[in-house]
């Protein structure tokens, strides 16, 4: 009997699925990884492959003490495959088979079912480590390089979880997806990732932020409701990949409250009290406020839209089948089953935005979504919060759920972030004053200097509160010189 | 319930667009998403219902007589990764019963015409996909000529029917993946069981698409291919097309439809629509520039779209019509000449897409489900493509000399050229191989006297029409056997119909409007497809359809 709480090593793959002993997937997943190896290689972080990075690696799923931090060359990090412990007894949360015993094997008929949803959680996995390679050339400081790597190396073994999956449950299908989320690559024209924030470039270290804080959090909204699957294997290996994502939230929370921090410290010291003085705010090298609320509408905007339509057959398929449940499933008071539950859903009629009961079942897409924007919205609130003790005089918001659309009912509607419905070409008009511009986009770029001296941070973003695995602000979380 | 009309026109469309650049077209699927044609859907994911098709429809026939220049048709989606999702489901789960069937019919019409746009008239088709295409979406990927997919890692062929929705691919799917493309049975049975479908280098492997296409290089690969297949074309044209004019075209009351070669009355009492076809009055264009000239004035055109027209009408807007009597009134031989002048001239295009239309209207009239009844009565005009009619018909009835009281001139029916090779029915045969299956001397004798205006004995001796009376039993004999077919279940009725009028080899066509459209329509009515539990009424719910289990 192998430990399943601590991690084995005893295989080129760390893991707790007792891998030693299952020769058929340990030998696919052996075959797959010189190619996981070169990907992480050619899209991987560029120009820091052989820099001693300090992270955190998983080495056992007890969440009191799950990581262990240590200097790694990224290449050699050790990917493991993690689930988190067997529940004894557990059963189907919700779904037609509600209460029956969670299935430790794929159920034949949910087969293809199950493997889109691997394949779709997977392909985003890789995807963002591709969208942020380019990242490293302008890092902040050391603390903020070692985190975007840190993201990085989590979302690459969070890759391997999902290819675990495939390779163990899915037979010679899986394996052919295993290879193709190796092949789709970011913003390919030939082969594009499968959705669209995933195509998206990341230009900026703002962007990074806003990215990890919106996006990251879908992630986050996926993994919860994939964690409440009938298919045990799925949600035990969802419910540890959610405790990394935490950090990757920390990391864009923290990071667009520090760019946030320091942009009202230098008005202050400055003496500016009007925010949209952006000429003079940009002029003390620093990001404006109206500028971040740009990229917060335009990340926020993507990120509604990986939740795919309001009303969606496949979602309420996959609830029904006990494959994909609600967040915190577990914990709603209902009978799990949806059969004649209603819920509101927001549909874009004859140019207007109206709300309309729909069958529960086909809207949990749209529920997802509204937990999601709930759960964003308590950390605009810790960023107002910020600005709000400097004595400046601005509040960031989430924009209308409608705005910057382009998957769902709102997709043909021109809609502002204050919810007005527009036409074309009045929206068109008004566009760079909702969204980044290109000049806003010049401007963030020409801030993006690097800083690589240890304890130093860059002019636009102020220093974290306290450092990683409690280290001392100097502390050289990348060592840039040795390598 | 609103009628369903099949006229419009391309500043009319809603889900198509035509750009035509020299040899090559481009059809652009881009269906709106609130264009349905009926309450209670949207067409998401060019998803489509009669009125996205009766677009494609128009476009096609377009495409063959306004332009001609035109060698190869790119069919395309409009839509960012998305080809097509097939029939809209939630428009099937709610339409009627024969409304599925006649919308499944139709679409399959449109679909060998794209066929049948490559092999006759060298305008061949090639599909570009991108992006989903799943069951109705591959189904029109299927019918065309070539079909190019992108190797994108994520575009996928499917024909997710059977485990979805508890159907079958109907418009030509299951038997195109076996007799077209000639899939291994086992592997086709594969790709028909999965949801999901085929990407990539299996899907060439399984010959389910003929090439992969880089993505990067998408635009251009379809487009040289497009070229390719243009200067291998055999049309030969560089003509200017002729524009399909709107058709004349009035509903005088709700019963009848008066058209300028056609004219269609309903008697509800009995449930019999009459329709009558004028011949022509004027003589026949002399010259191809002449008959260019007349475009879609052309007597020839204008009978070939109005007799289209009003048998889609019927068929989608009349269910209560049981049985359909054909009469044709005006002077056989100027009808034969003004088919002669077609054959005469079919290697020019028009005169050959003339020749080429009307064989799929009578197709249309083959694979009508009504009782179909031909009347030749003095002063009718069945002769070439409109004799054509009578042996598309269940029966047909002859008047013998003159009636008391009626100067027009006795009832002749003249065979032309036409009759002997001109409009194959599905089957790969003529109408009359077809009626003279079992005795070729019949096939030799009526061929014998081609060219002639034969008298009702003459055409009863010959095996021509069914029955000949003269005018002491005509009445009489003609309303008892309307008397007795309106008695007689409609059910039973149409499948009998559509067994006896296909006699001879199976053909691809034959299969699917025989072998696929029988069990579909089976299946329509099964409760594990459309009961309240079944698949299709369940899609969308999120439950899945509840199934008697028993095998039938
Ligand atoms: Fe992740
Ligand atoms: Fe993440």
């Amino acid at each position: 009997m192998f430990d399943a709480t601590n991690v084995s090593y005893d295989t080129q793959i760390p893991n707790n699925v007792g891998l030693s002993g299952d020769r058929r997937v340990l030998k696919a997943l052996e075959r797959w990884h010189p190619g996981y190896i070169d990907w992480w290689k050619n899209l991987g972080p560029e120009g820091f492959q052989e820099h001693m990075v300090y992270l955190r690696t998983a080495v056992s799923v007890d969440p009191k003490g799950w990581a262990r931090f240590d200097y790694v060359k990224m290449p050699e990090y050790r990917w493991g495959i993690l689930l988190a412990p067997q529940v004894e007894g557990r059963t189907i949360p919700f779904g037609q088979h509600y209460g029956e015993p969670a299935w430790q094997e794929v159920p034949g008929e949910y087969r293809a079912m199950l493997r889109r949803l691997i394949v779709i959680q997977g392909d985003t996995e890789p995807a963002s480590v591709e969208q942020q390679r380019h990242l490293g050339a302008t890092a902040p400081s050391l603390y903020d390089l070692r985190n975007l790597f840190q993201v990085n190396v989590e979302e690459g073994r969070h890759l391997w979880a999902m290819v675990y999956l495939l390779h163990k449950y899915f037979g010679a299908d899986g394996r052919e997806e295993a290879d193709g989320l190796l092949q789709r690559c970011s913003g390919s024209a030939e082969a594009p990732r499968m959705l669209g924030a995933f195509n998206e470039a990341t230009p900026d270290w703002l962007s990074f932020f806003m990215f990890t804080f919106f996006t990251d959090r879908d992630g986050k909204m996926q993994l919860e409701s994939l964690a409440q699957s009938g298919f045990d294997p799925l949600s035990r290996t969802c419910r540890f990949m959610l405790t990394e994502e935490a950090h990757h939230m920390f990391v864009g929370e923290t990071g667009v409250g520090r760019t946030i921090q320091r942009t009202c410290e230098a008005m202050v010291e400055a003496g500016i009290d009007d925010p949209y003085a952006i000429e003079k705010v940009r002029a003390l090298g620093v990001i404006d406020l109206p500028t971040i609320q740009k990229k917060l509408n335009l990340h926020f905007s993507l990120s509604l839209d990986l939740f795919g339509a309001e009303v969606s057959t496949n979602a309420a398929n996959a609830f029904n089948a006990g494959i994909k449940g609600r967040y915190q499933e577990t914990r709603i008071d209902d009978d799990h089953k949806l059969t004649n539950a209603t819920y509101p859903v927001a549909e874009f009629k004859d140019g207007r935005i109206e709300i309309v009961d729909m069958p529960a079942l086909s809207a949990i897409n749209m529920r997802l979504r509204d937990d999601y924007v709930r759960d964003a919205a308590g950390g605009v609130k810790r960023w107002n919060a910020i600005i709000a003790k400097t004595g400046v005089n601005f509040e960031m918001t989430l924009p209308h759920e409608a705005f910057n659309r382009k998957i769902g009912t709102f997709a043909p509607a021109n809609v502002t972030p204050a919810g007005e419905v527009l036409g074309a070409d009045a929206w068109n008009a008004g566009r760079d004053q909702w969204l980044p511009s290109a000049a806003d986009g010049e401007f963030i770029a020409s801030l993006m200097k690097p800083e690589t001296e240890p304890g130093k941070y860059a002019g636009w973003i102020a220093p974290p509160k306290i450092g990683i695995d409690n280290k001392p602000g100097d502390f050289e979380y990348v060592k840039l010189h040795d390598a | 319930m609103t009628t369903i009309d099949f006229q419009t026109e391309p500043s009319r469309y809603r889900h198509w667009r035509i750009q035509v650049d020299g040899d090559v077209a481009q059809l652009i699927m881009d269906v709106d998403e609130n264009g349905g044609l009926f309450e209670g859907y949207q067409l998401k994911l060019n998803s489509y219902d009669l009125g996205v098709d009766i677009e494609l429809a128009d476009a096609i026939q377009r495409l063959r007589f306004e332009h001609p220049e035109v060698k190869a048709v790119v069919l395309r989606s409009g839509k960012e990764r998305v080809f097509c999702a097939g029939a809209n489901i939630r428009m099937l789960a709610g339409a009627a019963h024969a409304h599925k069937v006649n919308f499944c019919k139709f679409t399959n019409e449109t679909r060998n015409t794209m066929e049948a746009a490559g092999a006759e008239s060298g305008q061949h088709y090639i599909c570009a996909v991108q992006g989903a295409c799943a069951g109705g979406g591959y189904e029109l990927a299927l019918a065309c000529d070539h079909i190019m997919l992108a190797d994108d890692g994520s575009s996928t062929v499917a024909l997710p029917e059977v485990p979805l929705l508890a159907v079958l691919p109907g418009t030509g799917g299951l038997t195109r993946v076996t007799d077209k493309r000639k899939v291994r049975r086992d592997r086709a049975d594969v790709f028909c069981a999965m949801e999901e479908g085929v990407k990539g280098q299996r899907a060439r492997d399984w010959r389910l698409v003929d090439e992969l296409v880089s993505n990067a290089t998408f635009d251009q690969s379809v487009l040289a291919r497009a070229k390719a297949f243009a200067a291998e074309s055999k049309r030969k044209v560089d003509a200017p097309g002729i524009a399909l004019t709107p058709l004349q075209r009035r509903f005088d009351g709700t019963d009848a439809i008066v058209y300028s070669t056609v004219s269609v009355s309903i008697d509800r009492a009995t449930g019999i629509a009459t329709v009558e076809i004028h011949g022509p009055t004027e003589p026949a264009p002399e010259t191809v520039e002449a008959l260019h000239g007349q475009g879609a004035e052309a007597w020839v055109l204008r009978c070939a779209r109005e007799l289209d027209d009003a048998l889609l009408h019927l068929r989608f807007n009349e269910l209560e019509a049981g049985v359909i009597v054909f009469k044709a009134s005006g002077d056989p031989k100027l009808a034969a000449a003004h088919e002669r002048m077609l054959l005469d001239n079919a290697d020019h295009w028009l005169a050959g897409e003339i020749l080429l239309y009307w064989k799929r209207v009578l197709k249309r009239v083959d694979l009508t489900s009504r009782s179909l009844v031909a009347l030749v009565e003095p002063g009718s005009c069945f002769a070439g493509m409109l004799a054509e009619i009578a042996f598309a018909c269940d029966r047909s009835y002859m008047a013998e000399g003159s009636f008391e009281g009626d100067n027009r001139p006795p009832a002749a029916l003249i065979l032309t050229a036409g009759n002997f090779g001109r409009y194959p029915m599905s089957n790969g045969l003529t109408r009359l191989q077809t009626r003279f299956l079992g005795e070729p001397d019949s096939l030799a004798a009526a061929q014998a006297q081609q060219d002639r205006a034969l008298t009702a004995d003459q055409a009863a001796e010959l095996g021509l029409v069914t029955f000949a009376f003269d005018d002491i039993d005509w009445e009489d004999e003609v309303r008892i056997f309307l008397e007795e077919r309106a008695s007689f279940s409609p059910d039973a009725l149409t499948g009998m119909e559509a067994n006896l009028r296909f006699a001879g080899p199976e053909t691809m066509e034959t299969r699917i409007f025989g072998r696929l459209t029988a069990w579909q329509n089976w299946i329509f009515q099964r409760p594990n497809a459309v009961g309240e539990a079944g698949a299709l009424r369940r899609y969308g719910t999120g439950v899945r359809g509840d199934y008697d289990r028993r095998r039938v």
